[in-house]
């Protein structure tokens, strides 16, 4: 008896937090203008979705949200990893206060970080647009990578880049045939998260777009709401992106089980 | 080749200090080719600290040389050095198999694959790992995961191998093991082998010459039954092998007195009535049963079995404690007599007899020195004199709470006199105080030091 309380307790849980997305991918296949009124199944929104048309601007919108969130998950795991290898070789107090510096951004407000940025961008004189979105994206990404890096220098065994240099390794070779294998795992998962919170992202790039007319898909749906009434494709678009999203998340903890079992193999 | 005699490298006036703390003082070293050479230590004595400054990954103070071949090599970066060194913990590359690993410093210097593949497999020969090339490093266990270092070190044919506690990770046997394959691998070889050890059984069966090193200086340097036989001081005979410390007194050349008797040696030039240590090795005093005769006599403590001999603890007749090895066990009890050879007694000069301190008097009954006023007896000095202090090393008090104490020290060394303890405290700024005590206290027990008024001897400075 326990034992069913117990498990209805967690299934009205897991489907009062799941109740919205499936309401969505449900709804996403009928064609019916509102929300919840169900006209026969049919795949129409998803093929209108695809094909232009009315829809241009929400297809130029995902194919700037894709476009800049590449940029700054490439941009942000690059920094990320050679700041991380910085933080690492350093001692003691410095090391710690550059530790604290990085958590910073993390906890932050992304609508602070947004209007901050927006800010230092107007006081630099920087017009904003496309590349002002794509430097406050790698801005808020790089902490993330550079705390999914640390650990995997930390298993690594110290030695390993000494013996490589002993054994002829230039610096550079040392960190390009040593080093970089080692942390790979942990910038992948640097790089995917960054990928992720890029598209995520709403407050910070609202406030680095500018007026020149950039939309991502937040900022479209957003502008979209507030013209009166979601665009029907938006129901399908949600469906996919959190396909896309969980199939990620199932690839980010799959690595790290596979990690862990590695680990303990050895 | 070049002669055996020549030497490879020498080092000369190394010096490292890490802030405050001096990790090598003034080290000079020659190391000649083909030898094997240990550097052996406690933890913290900075043989570490010299292998990483030959292999390049530390930089010693100024003013330091180490040559090989008479070229400089500090100048160099680490992956210019002629030498190749094997870690302690292994470090192989865990994303590469064997084969690639080993493969890994041939590949960087361009050497066509064919001749990689001959001397990989050469070296694996040579560490007993034949077959074994295509195994992740991850599978292997910690025996072969240090054979496949050692291989990928020797397989790029330096003319210096650097070893760093390459044993310290196996388990007795293996290290037994691993020991003689190094010998025989260091014959076949016919390079140079510097070896960084903590264990001194480990350093006498492989060496050719042990340096042994300790508060980052060289203490001794010389072939493993040099050190053994006769060690230059205190330290060194309590480091290598089991030893009774004792102090003596010289009398005359050949005639030494120590645990209250007189015994004959063959030691001389110490001068008459010198305060002296004398070592005695456990297995070279005989003990028999009967009394009549012995040098001095006693009463078994306790006698364990330790496989090939017993070890005894025996209180000698003038109350001091001596550890004995024998084929023959005595009981508990037992009351025995003893001899001692004059050729196995060992004497050595002491290196202090007191505490000396430099300080200032503050006062003419006050002197500061370790950064600390202590009240001493008016001896004739002015305020503001520089003054040589002295303090007995049973005069300085140690006590379990460290607030009890004008200074404040933990327990550095340990060295058991027969019927005492001296101890080696090193006070919180890293000077030592060196005290004689009946207590018992263990390594790195923090203490509070205390200096009684009247035990404070002060000189003026000339």
């Amino acid at each position: 008896m326990k034992k069913f309380f117990a498990q209805l307790y967690l299934w009205t849980l897991l489907a009062l937090l799941y109740a919205p997305i499936i309401i969505i991918g449900i709804f996403s296949f009928t064609e019916s203008k509102v929300l919840g009124n169900w006209t026969g199944f049919s795949t129409k929104l998803y093929t209108s979705l695809f094909s232009g048309g009315t829809h241009h601007s929400l297809l130029s919108a995902i194919q700037n949200t894709l476009s800049i969130a590449l940029i700054a998950a490439i941009a942000s795991t690059l920094l990320g990893t050679v700041a991380a290898i910085g933080i690492f070789n350093m001692r003691g107090r410095k090391k710690q206060v550059i530790n604290f510096l990085n958590d910073i951004p993390m906890l932050n407000p992304d609508i602070i970080t947004g209007i901050s940025l927006f800010l230092l961008f107007v006081s630099l004189g920087i017009s904003q647009g496309y590349t002002t979105v794509v430097l406050a994206h790698i801005a808020f990404c790089t902490p993330y990578v550079v705390l999914n890096v640390m650990p995997r220098l930390q298993q690594m065994n110290p030695n390993i880049y000494e013996a490589a240099l002993d054994l002829g390794a230039t610096p550079f070779q040392a960190l390009r045939k040593i080093i970089i294998p080692e942390i790979r795992p942990g910038m992948i998962s640097g790089f995917i998260l960054a990928f992720t919170l890029s598209i995520d992202d709403f407050a910070v790039t609202l406030f680095t777009k500018g007026n020149e007319g950039l939309e991502t898909l937040s900022t479209y749906i957003y502008a979209d709401a507030r013209k009166g009434g979601l665009t029907p494709e938006l129901r399908p678009l949600s469906t996919i992106i959190f396909a896309v999203v969980l199939l990620l998340l199932i690839i980010i903890n799959v690595r790290a089980k596979r990690a862990a079992k590695r680990k303990q193999a050895m | 080749m070049a002669k055996k005699s020549e030497t490879i490298i020498k080092i000369e006036n190394l010096s490292k200090s890490f802030g405050d703390k001096v990790v090598l003082d003034n080290i000079n070293l020659d190391i000649k080719r083909g030898e094997f050479v240990t550097l052996l230590g406690p933890s913290g004595c900075g043989k570490t600290t010299l292998l990483r400054m030959l292999a390049g990954f530390t930089q010693p103070d100024a003013g330091g040389i180490i040559t090989m071949e008479g070229n400089d090599i500090l100048s160099m970066p680490p992956h210019e050095r002629p030498l190749n060194t094997v870690f302690q913990r292994y470090a192989l590359f865990p994303h590469l198999n064997v084969y690639e690993n080993i493969a890994f410093g041939l590949k960087l210097k361009k050497v066509a694959s064919k001749d990689i593949d001959k001397r990989v497999r050469k070296a694996l020969k040579m560490v007993s790992m034949t077959d074994y090339e295509d195994r992740d490093v991850n599978s292997l266990s910690g025996g072969q995961q240090q054979r496949v270092a050692i291989a990928r070190a020797i397989v790029n044919q330096p003319q210096v191998l650097l070893l760093d506690e390459p044993l310290a990770a196996l388990d007795l046997k293996m290290r037994k093991d691993m020991q003689m394959e190094l010998k025989e691998m260091h014959e076949a070889l016919g390079i140079t082998f510097i070896y960084v050890t903590h264990d001194q059984e480990e350093a006498l069966t492989l060496s050719d010459t042990i340096v042994v090193m300790s508060e980052g200086k060289i203490q001794q340097i010389g072939t493993p039954t040099d050190i053994y036989n006769e060690p230059v001081n205190s330290f060194v005979a309590d480091f290598i092998g089991e030893s009774n410390i004792l102090n003596g007194t010289m009398i005359r050349d050949k005639e030494v007195e120590f645990i209250g008797h007189k015994f004959e040696c063959v030691d001389t030039g110490f001068g008459e009535n010198t305060a002296v240590d004398v070592v005695v090795r456990p297995e070279d005093i005989y003990i028999v049963g009967n009394v009549d005769n012995a040098d001095f006599t006693g009463t078994v403590k306790s006698c364990t079995f330790k496989g090939v001999h017993y070890e005894m603890f025996v209180e000698t007749d003038k109350g001091f404690e001596m550890m004995i090895q024998d084929y023959n066990a005595f009981e508990e009890g037992a009351t025995v007599g003893m001899f001692i050879k004059p050729s196995d007694i060992h004497v050595m000069r002491k290196e202090r007899t007191c505490n000396t301190f430099q300080g200032v008097m503050t006062s003419p009954t006050t002197v500061k020195f370790l950064d600390t006023e202590f009240e001493c007896a008016e001896q004739g000095v002015k305020e503001g004199d520089v003054v040589t202090v002295r303090v007995a090393f049973n005069r300085v008090e140690l006590h379990d709470y460290k607030e009890d104490g004008k200074l404040i020290g933990s327990v550095h060394f340990i060295l058991y006199k027969g019927d005492h303890y001296h101890l080696t405290v090193k006070t919180e700024d890293g000077d030592f105080i060196y005290v004689d005590t009946n207590d018992i206290w263990d390594n790195f027990d923090i203490v509070g030091i205390s200096i009684g008024k009247r035990d404070i001897y002060v000189s003026k400075r000339v």
